[in-house]
């Protein structure tokens, strides 16, 4: 059963976000019999709040807070992310993609690139091997653990038509975190089409209907909704002591800790440590390296949208149903370190494909085009981007939000590495719908950023970053970063697959650390 | 409503819309032989008719009836009724749009119309008369089916067995 915890009760570990990373470590935890708080900003939907509209599920998912893109993002919305219960696995596509071998050893792999921060990760695939093991069967991964692989729909079969006749050798329905049978009570996909809207069946892996549900049971576990971490609280020797919070009324409270792990994703966990400044800490927790909201990655991305000569109706079935891995190898001879992933992307109904396919265009020739809509084929191309000392996430010195607290400023700007990729990704991407005969294509830029990493990176050398192989900060031992923040190099895969795997690692040394504490 | 090839020279007689005041400060928008109208409450007959002719200019359909461009019309009146900054945009983006040749610019030909649109795209009157159209026009689910997209599917199922793989032109090798 759910259980309570007394705010002064500091044997609990304090989990600052619910998603992929905090909600796995929670009950990861909590399995383990340790007594867990999940303070989570947003509020607690069911699978009755999911509807088939995407405008709707945007305001009702989204981080709407208000942030500030610079460089290449979008001012008002420079990340599309969520502020609810399961996080950004409420939104995600599902994608569950291991790393390879070579991307967690960036610096090594790619060299000295100008501009770029580059470092090897502390850890190894074969360090992550087994935890990526476990992710993929808690997650149900297809094509993992003898799970079969989802069917492939319309979009996915032009996609895999055009890469057989362009030359690709690896393109299937991909490691999808949706179930393709029945499994774990959750029932298989019924390919509605939402995915990034909410699984209204909950056929995808969340931890809104997975992992908290399964860490309340332990009865080691306690959620709260609405609640809004403003600022991690430390004593005398350094150590982390309790996290302060708004609940929904606005009105503050501080829960004790033995330890506190922030999850809130790669502009919210950065933020909530830079807000934590104190006397002893004057640039905020765990930054002696300086590192803290430094090298933000939010991978080279792009889309390609192609009227073809026959009916697709790319909104049916699985929104990311396919892939093609040829070009993630790497291979420097393209012009550019680092590969990228191709893989199925609709349109987000009528309406987005008028709002995106072309933006600022209005008049008769693109009314026309749009009265193709049925006709169109999509796809998206992301790829690992280089970290950058310059992008990240700073405060704003004076703007303030609902809560009071500096509203974040965050900047990214491409490297040429992220815009040579996007180029050879565009025209390799407008290549395999040409190969069918495309009447149009259209290459269009990086939407708002839903892959968010670096923040506080992982680093070998305390110097070099924010936290060691298990995510324990390098300042403050009793204080972890448990998301996609802590990624030392962004690779090629969809991020979420190793933020769980990482989760997991780390459930694991924290029950060690804190057995041994005791 | 128009027929390709035939370049419309008067949008507004060939189309049989009316709007007519109302003593309450709005106006109604009638269709063609008052098969359907739209009530608004705020904007006055000529921003209400200049606003329906430049909605159709921006994203003109065959396919689409007047009463589907009315509905923006409706949805713009009901933002600047809450919105008195909305209203007061609107009117003078019409009259912005009146003053390029002197005369009342839903009055103009076509081609003359869209040429004076082209050349206040990046105001903010335009923006947001735009940015309206895609969402009151393509978000209306009466239209979707004109366009073949399906809309929501949860409630019929999902696609598993309405056609999610069903595509039948791609070759076979």
């Amino acid at each position: 059963m759910a259980r309570t915890f007394d705010l002064k009760d500091n044997s609990v570990v304090v989990i600052v976000g619910s998603g992929a990373g905090g909600g796995t470590l929670a009950n990861e935890l909590a399995q383990k019999g340790i007594n867990v708080v999940c303070l989570e900003a947003g509020p607690r939907l069911t699978l009755a709040d999911i509807v088939n509209d995407n405008d709707t599920m945007f305001a009702r998912l989204s981080w709407l807070d208000k942030r500030i893109g610079t460089g290449d993002l979008n001012a008002s919305l420079p990340l599309w992310v969520c502020k609810t219960v399961g996080g950004t696995t409420v939104h995600w596509a599902a994608a569950a993609l291991r790393f390879q071998e070579h991307e967690f050893k960036g610096r090594t792999t790619y060299g000295d690139i100008q501009g770029a921060t580059l470092l090897d990760w502390p850890l190894t695939l074969a360090d992550l091997a087994p935890f990526y093991d476990k992710a993929e069967d808690k997650m149900g991964v297809t094509g993992t653990h003898d799970i079969p692989r989802l069917p492939g729909n319309n979009n996915y079969k032009v996609m895999a038509a055009g890469a057989k006749r362009v030359g690709y050798k690896e393109f299937h329905t991909g490691n999808m975190a949706i179930n393709s049978q029945p499994r774990d009570g959750r029932p298989a996909c019924h390919q509605i089409g939402f995915c990034m809207e909410g699984c209204a069946i909950g056929a995808k892996w969340s931890t809104l209907y997975t992992e908290i549900p399964k860490a309340e049971a332990t009865g080691h576990f306690e959620l709260r909704p609405n609640s809004m971490a403003l600022h991690v609280n430390h004593d005398a020797n350094g150590l982390v002591t309790g996290v302060v919070y708004a609940d929904k009324d606005g009105n503050h409270h501080e829960q004790k800790a033995r330890a506190v792990c922030i999850a809130g994703n790669s502009v919210e966990t950065p933020r909530l440590l830079l807000n934590s400044a104190s006397s002893k800490f004057p640039d905020g927790l765990a930054n002696s390296s300086g590192q803290v909201g430094r090298n933000f990655m939010r991978h080279m991305s792009g889309t390609v949208y192609a009227m073809m000569p026959g009916r697709v109706n790319f909104e049916r079935g699985t929104q990311m149903a396919g892939i093609i891995k040829d070009e993630a190898r790497f291979d420097p001879k393209r012009g550019f370190a680092g590969g990228y992933e191709i893989e199925t992307l609709p349109g987000f109904g009528l309406e987005g494909l008028a709002t995106n396919l072309v933006p600022g265009a209005w008049g008769r020739d693109y009314a026309d085009i749009l009265e193709m809509y049925d006709h169109f084929a999509g796809m998206w191309l992301v790829g690992e981007d280089l970290p950058q000392a310059a992008n990240g996430v700073t405060l704003h010195p004076t703007e303030k939000d609902q809560y009071g607290l500096p509203v974040p400023v965050v900047h990214f700007s491409d490297h040429p590495n992220d815009i040579a990729m996007r180029n050879h990704a565009h025209t390799a991407g407008a290549a395999i719908y040409q190969s069918l005969g495309a009447k149009q294509v259209f290459k269009l830029p990086p939407f708002s950023s839903t892959h968010n990493m670096g923040t506080c990176r992982q680093s070998a050398n305390p110097r070099d970053g924010v936290c060691n192989s298990y995510g324990q900060s390098h300042d403050i031992p009793n204080l972890f970063i448990s998301d996609g923040s802590q990624f030392t190099t962004s690779g090629a895969e969809n991020p979420t697959l190793t933020i769980v795997a990482l989760a997991i690692r780390q459930s694991g040394y924290i029950a060690d650390h804190l057995n041994k504490r005791e | 409503m128009q027929s390709d090839g035939l370049p419309r020279r008067d949008f507004l007689r060939t189309s049989g819309i009316t709007v007519t005041a109302l003593a309450t400060g709005g106006s109604v928008i009638f269709g063609h032989n008052h098969a359907w109208a739209v009530a608004t409450t705020t904007l006055d007959p000529h921003t209400t008719q200049t606003l329906l002719v430049m909605t159709h200019d921006l994203f003109p359909h065959q396919r689409l009836g007047e009463q589907y461009y009315a509905v923006v019309v409706d949805m713009l009146d009901k933002q600047a009724a809450s919105d008195p900054a909305t209203k007061q945009l609107l009117i003078e983006g019409v009259t912005m749009l009146d003053s390029a040749h002197g005369k009342s610019w839903a009055d103009l030909p076509d081609g003359t119309r869209v040429t004076v649109l082209r050349g206040v795209e990046k105001t903010a009157f335009f923006t947001t008369v735009r940015t309206k159209t895609i969402t009151g026009l393509y978000g209306n689910p009466a239209v979707y089916k004109m366009f073949g997209y399906g809309g929501p599917s949860a409630p019929l199922g999902g696609y598993i067995n309405r056609g999610f793989d069903d595509i039948d032109w791609l070759p076979k090798t």
